[in-house]
């Protein structure tokens, strides 16, 4: 079973295989009451072991990288969406509107109300998502 | 003057889970399965029984195609999930993501309405994604670019 680290090589192939596969849970389920434990978990992994793994591997930590993606999608939700600030702080997996507020600050470097008013308006690029998801780092879910 | 693209590289771990999984789950049609001389290079090509004019060549990484370590590197790659490989076509998104998810695809995203097209992205049994787009005529703008617009 893979998933040793050596320092030259890092984790091999099956290692990986599993990092992803709990990658894409995040990327696929980011609405449903998921944490690390839980992600953790389903790739076969203690919870420790899990987020030093996918560290080495994906360069952020994936309480962080969770964290990313439900704010990325609230950024979408705000953009299209008819949903207050609230229903989408809840709608993307946050439990605290304090946290998701905060979180979503230091992402988009504004408020969730300023984000809104700051980005309404017509579609104006024409590029397939899941080619800028590759650039943004993952897939989006639902 | 270019004609057409008629042949473009799939890269796997393993050649023949990946003929496996491109007919077996995907359900494309194998059109070469050659081996070149003893222990030569093996090469195999898949395509869409629709579209006979484009294949799919399904090559591990590493030597003679590149040294060994660039080989390695590349399989990190694949198995990471950071490689996407291109789009199919559908003209049944819903369907198709049905038939493939009870085949035990593996899918990072479920149908969405976009504006070009109704789409879904899952991974081949190595790692790399792709789209699997239901096309429309026409761009439809009420639809979300989800996370197309930065």
């Amino acid at each position: 079973m893979g998933g040793m680290t050596t320092a030259t090589s890092g984790p091999d192939l099956t290692a990986l295989r599993r990092l992803r596969l709990a990658k894409d849970v995040m990327d696929r389920d980011w609405a449903d009451p998921i944490d690390v434990a839980a992600v953790a978990a389903r790739a076969g992994y203690s919870r420790h072991h899990f987020v030093r793994l996918f560290g080495d591997v994906y360069g952020e930590t994936p309480g962080r990288y969770l964290a990313r993606r439900r704010i990325e999608r609230a950024q979408d939700l705000l953009r299209t969406a008819n949903l207050t600030v609230t229903e989408i702080c809840m709608l993307v997996g946050f439990t605290s509107l304090g946290t998701f507020c905060t979180r979503f600050k230091e992402q988009a470097g504004m408020t969730p109300t300023e984000y809104r008013r700051a980005s309404r308006g017509p579609a104006t690029s024409a590029v397939p998502g899941c080619f800028v998801l590759l650039w943004a780092g993952g897939f989006a879910g639902r | 003057m270019i004609t057409k693209l008629g042949l473009a590289t799939v890269w796997c771990l393993d050649q023949d889970a990946a003929k496996s999984f491109f007919t077996g789950k995907l359900g494309l049609e194998v059109r070469d399965d050659i081996t070149l001389g003893e222990g030569g290079m093996r090469w195999i090509t898949v395509g869409a029984k629709d579209q006979p004019d484009l294949g799919l060549t399904l090559m591990v990484p590493g030597p003679p195609t590149m040294d060994a370590e660039s080989g390695e590197q590349m399989k990190k790659l694949i198995a990471k999930g950071v490689l996407g490989a291109g789009a199919f076509h559908t003209d049944d998104c819903q369907a198709e993501y049905e038939r493939l998810a009870a085949a035990g695809v593996e899918f990072v995203q479920k149908p969405e309405r976009r504006p070009y097209g109704v789409e879904a992205v899952f991974r081949d049994d190595s790692g790399s994604w792709y789209s699997l787009t239901q096309p429309f005529d026409r761009l439809d703008e009420s639809a979300s670019w989800g996370d197309c617009v930065g």
